[in-house]
């Protein structure tokens, strides 16, 4: 049975995901910031999913605060009995003009994105291999990890230094029973993305969501979603810097 | 961070609003806050299904609901669900449907929320039988921008209650939504159609058969004229009472982008009736057929609002009182076949007795006409005029959730000057705005 715990467990994708896991008989433990948001997901997964109050739980902790971190995997590993799957998937995008003009928020955009994610698959790592046993970590990163963009850069860098770190703790546990996940979705709609107008390339969370299990159960190392992103972070990845930094995207 | 953001909004109809200030956020202190900070008009903003000028609001702030999409409790047994407004009824269906419950009611396409239901007092194909949505709702709670959150229902604030619904989201933000629904065995209901050669056979038939079905609907041909004016089919359907419950699918196809001016042209519109016009032959055959299809055929193609183009389109809806209802209906159709506009293919159904709960509340006992029109600057809008007026002398009335362009709403809605003290003082819309002053 997949035992999963869940940072960010109120967002749109998480919650897409921990219902297909509660679905299929499994249980999950939501960490979030907020404990109104975090009843709130946990009754409306009960409800969508059908499954019983007990197979949902939630804890509110403060993201920046890396013993609170450290301390949902003992209480996650008490109240589910074994954890089998971390799913990272909290994050924030700011304007990017805003932390232009406002450095500190643009260094907490860092620790919620990338500083905080570590501290989670540190704690995850050392969790399934002070157990010995074995264990899936899926991190949910960006394509707007894959090449610096004026438009979005402080996103961009936190996402892509997550994406840089995952590939490191990969080779670090790759003789291991661990296997880590790289997730990068291109669009979603979801309430990150409220803001934006929605075109032909947008994603729903649900497709997301199935294709994060999809990528755990072929114990894929790096997954673009819906698949078309990689073709275009290819293509965008090849355009030379000097006509790069040119561009408007 | 600032939770606000800028965004343009449309409407169905494509109309566009100025961009407004907007903020997304189903987190209840933060609605308080934007509420309480505001210091000009707000307004809700659903999924954009209404045709006109109802969610727009050009010279003010909009509160993005969709975020606000949480269940709250559901029991299937007694058919009960609360849910946060923001939720869409295409998301309710995935959740009711497997337990064998069903909308009470629901309107021509699942995108829409349930606080829209809920603000224009929605119908569908089973008024007859049903009522409108509010007949359904058992209570909502409403937020002020005061501060205060009120509950209300036929017991509680039953002003409240009746002034909501149907209140064009002028009286206050809806949080939450308690619903009566339908218990059914099948996803999928016995259907029947029964073509009529014209309006008076349309007359006929409804007459007869809807006492047979639950949800009933004619399309008509609006290019036929003379002996065949108004010919058609009807549409009559019953819950089947044994099968499986499955959930629909989603939209299979989508237009991709505006479709261009030059195919603008009758040719395009006739295309996409033709489209319309097989999907309800396809289900011509009497038999089984799931509900997505015999209530959403449009939803298979999502955005089918592009392909009317930039400059959009209009849908015209009226309602008859029964006593003038054949005569009248009459020369609405004479009056569009005349003019040789766009409508191809028009909506007619028959609402039934059952009082609506709104203030407000467009649905009455009557006939009830929709049609779609390209928008060609005057001559539909002269058309409208001419229609208008054949609606008023019948003591008719129009539909605001696809209205933009009424110039008499207090003639249909009396009832403003009463309605005018609940709105909510820190909310208004492109559609009130517009309409107010009618008085
Ligand atoms: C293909 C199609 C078929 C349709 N068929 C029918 C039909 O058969 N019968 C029918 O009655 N209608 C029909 N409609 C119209 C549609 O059902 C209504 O316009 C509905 O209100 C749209 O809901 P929405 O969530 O998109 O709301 P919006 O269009 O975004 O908003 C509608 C109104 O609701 C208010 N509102 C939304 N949420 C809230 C809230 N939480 N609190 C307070 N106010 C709120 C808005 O301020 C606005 O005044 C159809 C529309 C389409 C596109
Ligand atoms: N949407 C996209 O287009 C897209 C594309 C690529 C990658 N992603 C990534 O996908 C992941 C999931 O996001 P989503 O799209 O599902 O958006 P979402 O629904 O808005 O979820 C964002 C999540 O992050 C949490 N969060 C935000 N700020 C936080 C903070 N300062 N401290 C702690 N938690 C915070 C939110 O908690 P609350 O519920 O309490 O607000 C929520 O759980 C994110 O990592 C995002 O970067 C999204």
């Amino acid at each position: 049975m997949n035992k999963v715990l869940i940072f960010g467990g109120t967002s749109a994708i998480a919650e897409e995901y921990a219902q297909l896991i509660l679905s299929n008989g499994g249980q999950v433990f939501l960490v979030g910031r907020n404990t109104n948001t975090l009843t709130r997901t946990a009754k409306d997964l009960e409800i969508r999913s059908g499954s019983s109050p007990d197979t949902v739980h939630t804890l509110a902790i403060n993201f920046t605060n890396y013993d609170e971190i450290k301390n949902c995997f003992n209480q996650a590993d008490k109240t589910l009995q074994g954890i089998s799957k971390v799913l990272v998937a909290h994050g924030c995008l700011p304007e990017q003009e805003e932390l232009q003009n406002d450095f500190s928020a643009a260094i907490n955009s860092h620790h919620v994105n990338y500083l905080s994610a570590v501290a989670v698959c540190e704690s995850a790592a050392q969790y399934f291999l002070e157990k010995a046993i074995s264990g899936q970590i899926s991190v949910i990163s960006s394509v707007a990890g894959d090449r610096g963009r004026k438009s979005n850069y402080f996103y961009g860098a936190s996402k892509g230094a997550l994406s840089l770190y995952l590939q490191g703790l990969r080779g670090r546990l790759h003789s291991s029973e661990i296997t880590v996940l790289t997730v990068k979705p291109g669009f979603v709609d979801t309430p990150m993305t409220s803001h934006l107008e929605k075109g032909l390339l947008w994603a729903k969370p649900a497709s997301i969501a199935a294709g994060i299990l999809r990528a755990e159960e072929t114990k894929r190392n790096i997954v673009y979603l819906p698949f078309y992103w990689f073709s275009i972070m290819l293509c965008i990845k090849l355009i030379p810097e000097c006509i790069f930094k040119k561009l408007s995207i | 961070m600032s939770p606000w953001y800028h965004k343009q909004f449309q409407s169905w109809g494509r109309l566009n609003a100025a961009p407004s200030r907007a903020i997304s956020t189903s987190d209840p202190q933060r609605l308080k806050d934007a509420l309480s900070e505001e210091n000009g008009k707000i307004l809700a903003y659903g999924l954009g299904r209404s045709y006109g000028d109802s969610c727009l609001n050009s010279e003010g702030d909009v509160i993005e609901t969709t975020g606000m999409n949480k269940l709250i409790s559901f029991d299937p047994d007694a058919g009960l669900l609360t849910a946060e407004a923001g939720i869409s009824l295409d998301e309710v269906l995935r959740v009711i449907v497997p337990r064998g419950c069903f909308l009470p009611t629901t309107p021509g396409t699942k995108f829409i929320t349930l606080g829209g239901a809920v603000a224009n007092d929605v119908h569908g194909k089973n008024h007859h039988v049903a009522g409108a949505f509010g007949n359904n709702v058992i209570q909502f709670s409403l937020l002020r921008s005061d501060g205060s959150l009120m509950v209300c229902s036929r017991e509680n604030n039953k002003e409240w209650f009746h002034a909501t619904i149907g209140g064009l989201g002028l009286t206050g933000l809806i949080i939450d939504v308690t619903l009566q629904l339908k218990k059914i065995s099948s996803s999928h209901l016995d259907v029947k159609s029964i073509p009529f050669r014209n309006i008076d056979e349309f007359f006929e038939i409804s007459q007869n058969h809807d006492g047979e079905f639950e949800h009933s609907v004619s399309w008509i041909d609006c290019l036929s004229k003379g002996a065949s004016l108004g010919r058609g089919i009807y549409m009559g359907g019953n819950h089947a009472t044994n099968g499986e419950l499955s959930v629909h699918t989603d939209p299979k196809a989508s237009i991709p982008f505006n479709a261009p001016s030059l195919l603008l042209s009758p040719f395009n519109i006739r295309l996409f009736n033709a489209f319309y016009y097989n999907l309800q032959k396809a289900k011509r055959p009497k038999g089984k057929v799931h509900y997505d299809p015999f209530f959403y055929p449009l939803d298979t193609l999502n955005n089918w609002n592009k392909l009317y183009g930039k400059q959009g389109f209009f849908q015209y809806q009226s309602v008859i009182p029964h006593e003038h209802a054949l005569e009248t209906t009459r020369a609405m159709l004479s009056e569009i076949s005349h003019s040789k506009q766009g409508s191809f293919l028009a909506v007619l159904k028959r609402f039934g007795d059952i009082p609506s709960d709104g203030m407000l509340s467009f649905s009455r006992p009557g006939i009830t006409l929709a049609l779609d029109f390209p928008n060609n600057g005057m001559p539909v809008k002269e058309l409208f005029n001419r229609l208008d007026k054949i609606v008023k002398e019948a003591s008719g009335c129009l539909y605001p959730a696809k209205d933009s362009r009424m110039t008499d709403f207090a003639s249909f809605y009396p009832q403003i000057l009463e309605f005018e003290k609940f709105i909510d003082p820190k909310f208004s819309s492109d559609f009130w705005q517009r309409c107010h002053h009618q008085k």
